[in-house]
C-alpha cells in the first residue's frame, strides 16, 4: 500500500473551500456594482469592485426578494455575505445575504469610507489650498441651469458685482451620472486660461441629493482643478467630500457667490473716497505753495514800498558804514606800515653816518661792500654827505 | 463676451491707475500744473467706473460640451 504522494485537484479545492468559507463569513463591504446579471431563475450575478480589486457576487432569489431595489452597475452599494467555493469552476464568490443602496440609509457609511480613503491619500491637505481671489473678470460655475442655486448665485453676483462674467458648465447635480457630469463641467472649466474661480454646487437636498458631490469621480476632478475651487453645496449643515477637497468651502451657493464678488456698494464707496482725496491732495499741494506765497507777502519787507525804500536805505548805510570802516581799518595800517618804514629808514639813515667823514663807493649804481668787488680800471664813484665824485678808472694800470 | 471681458478689464486698469494717481498726488512737492492734470485724470476715471458700476449687468456665458456625457 502506497501513500499518495500528491493531492488531488478536489481535495486541495475542498481544503480552499473550507478555509475560505470558515474564515470569511458575514463580512460587510462596500464596492461598485458592475456587469450586473439577473438571472431568469431570479437570482442576481455581479461583481463588487473598487478600484483595487473585484469580487464575484451572487445573490440568490430568496434573499435579493428582499431587497428593494435593483442594483446597476455604477452604483454603490454595502453588502453582507460570506465566501463560499464553488469547485467545479475553482472560483470563489460572496454569496450575498444582505445588500443595501448606500443612497437609502447607508450612504454614510459609503461617505465615512470615502473620506478616510481621500483623506489618506492626501486630497484634504490645508496646504494645497489655494486663496481665492475676491476681485474677479470669469467666475466659472458648474450647476444644473435649471436650479434655483444658479438663479441665486446671478442674482448675487448682480447685486454685488454686475461687472463680472459667469461661465456655466451646465451639469446633473442628482441622480445618475451626475458625479461625472460635475467633473466634465469641471475639466470644461479649465480649459479657459482666464477664469479666477469655480464654483461648484447645488441647493440643498436629502443626501442621496447631494450624492454626485460624495462620489470619488467629483473629489477628484476637484483635485485636480488648476482654477481654484469654492464647494457650495445644499444648506449649512450639509458637508461634502468635495467640500473637503475644494479650495474653500461655502455654506450656500449664494454665500459661495457672496465670497468671491467685491460689494459693489464697498467699491463705489472705495472710488468715492479716492475722488475726496484726490481733491484734498490738491488743495493741500495748493495750499502749500500759498503758505509759502503768503509768508512772502506778508513779510515785513513786502507790506509797502516805503518799507522796501526804507530797508535798503538802511541797508545802503550799512553797506557805507562797512566800507567805512574797511577803509579805517586799511588806512591806519597803511599809516603804520608807512610810518615804521620810515624809522626803519631812519634807523639806516647812511648820511648820518657819512657825515662823520665815511664814504661809499658805487661803481655802476652798485655799492661796492669789498675791495675785490672794485674794478678798479672802470670808472666809479665816491659818495659823501653833500655830493659824489666820479673817478675814472686807471685802465689796466693797477697791480 | 467680449466686450464685457474688456469692461471688466478696462474697470480694472482704471481702478490700478486711480490708485496710482491716488499715490502721486500724495506727494506735495508735485508741481501744482501737474497735481491739476492727476486730480482731473483721477477724477474722470473715478466717475467712469462708477458708472460702469452701476450700469453693468451680469454677462452669462454657457457652455454646451459638458452636459449629459453618460
Amino acid at each position: 500500500m502506497q501513500l499518495p504522494q500528491y493531492k488531488t485537484i478536489t481535495r486541495l479545492t475542498s481544503e480552499i473551500k473550507g478555509t475560505l468559507e470558515q474564515g470569511f463569513k458575514f463580512e460587510t463591504v462596500i464596492g461598485e456594482v458592475s456587469n450586473f446579471k439577473p438571472h431568469y431563475s431570479g437570482h442576481w450575478y455581479f461583481t463588487l469592485k473598487d478600484a483595487g480589486a473585484q469580487i464575484s457576487c451572487c445573490m440568490w432569489a430568496g434573499n435579493n426578494k428582499k431587497v428593494n431595489f435593483t442594483p446597476k452597475d455604477g452604483s454603490q452599494i454595502v453588502v453582507t455575505g460570506s465566501i463560499t467555493v464553488y469547485p467545479p469552476r475553482g472560483n470563489y464568490q460572496l454569496d450575498i445575504t444582505d445588500m443595501k443602496n448606500t443612497g437609502v440609509g447607508d450612504l454614510q457609511v459609503a461617505f465615512e469610507f470615502l473620506k478616510e480613503k481621500l483623506g489618506k491619500e492626501g486630497l484634504f491637505e490645508t496646504a494645497r489650498k489655494r486663496e481665492i481671489r475676491t476681485f474677479p473678470s470669469k467666475i466659472g460655475i458648474v450647476t444644473s441651469p435649471t436650479g434655483a442655486a444658479f438663479q441665486d448665485m446671478i442674482s448675487v453676483a448682480n447685486r454685488r458685482f454686475p461687472l463680472v462674467e459667469l461661465i456655466l458648465a451646465p451639469a446633473k447635480v442628482q441622480g445618475e451620472g451626475a458625479a461625472m457630469s460635475i467633473a466634465n463641467g469641471i475639466a470644461a472649466l479649465n480649459e479657459f486660461p482666464d477664469i479666477d474661480v469655480i464654483i461648484i454646487g447645488r441647493g440643498g437636498g436629502s443626501l442621496e441629493d447631494l450624492w454626485a458631490f460624495n462620489e470619488e469621480i467629483t473629489a477628484r476632478a476637484v483635485f485636480n482643478s488648476r482654477i481654484p475651487i469654492i464647494s457650495a453645496v445644499g444648506h449649512e449643515v450639509d458637508f461634502t467630500i468635495s467640500d473637503f477637497v475644494a479650495d474653500r468651502r461655502a455654506a450656500t451657493p449664494t454665500a459661495a457667490m457672496e465670497l468671491v464678488t467685491p460689494d459693489k456698494m464697498k467699491v463705489a464707496s472705495a472710488l468715492n473716497d479716492f475722488m475726496n482725496n484726490f481733491g484734498a491732495a490738491v488743495s493741500a499741494n495748493l495750499s502749500g505753495k500759498k503758505d509759502s506765497v503768503l509768508r512772502f507777502i506778508n513779510s515785513p519787507v513786502v507790506k509797502t514800498p516805503v518799507n522796501i525804500i526804507k530797508m535798503n536805505s538802511q541797508k545802503l548805510d550799512l553797506a557805507a558804514m562797512r566800507l567805512d570802516n574797511i577803509m579805517n581799518t586799511n588806512l591806519k595800517d597803511l599809516k603804520n606800515r608807512v610810518n615804521s618804514a620810515i624809522l626803519h629808514l631812519k634807523s639806516n639813515d647812511h648820511n648820518r653816518i657819512l657825515k662823520k667823514g665815511f664814504v661809499f663807493v658805487t661803481q655802476n649804481d652798485k655799492f661796492i661792500k669789498s675791495s675785490q668787488e672794485l674794478r678798479v680800471k672802470d670808472q666809479f664813484q665816491l659818495n659823501f654827505f653833500d655830493g659824489k665824485i666820479l673817478i675814472e678808472g686807471n685802465n689796466g694800470k693797477s697791480k | 463676451m467680449e466686450k464685457v471681458n474688456s469692461d471688466i478689464t478696462a474697470f480694472k486698469i482704471k481702478l490700478e491707475r486711480i490708485e496710482e494717481i491716488s499715490e502721486l498726488l500724495e506727494d506735495q512737492d508735485l508741481d501744482l500744473e501737474q497735481a491739476i492734470k492727476l486730480y482731473e485724470e483721477g477724477m474722470i476715471l473715478s466717475q467712469e467706473c462708477l458708472k460702469s458700476l452701476q450700469a453693468a449687468e451680469v454677462k452669462i456665458t454657457e457652455l454646451k460640451n459638458s452636459f449629459n456625457t453618460l
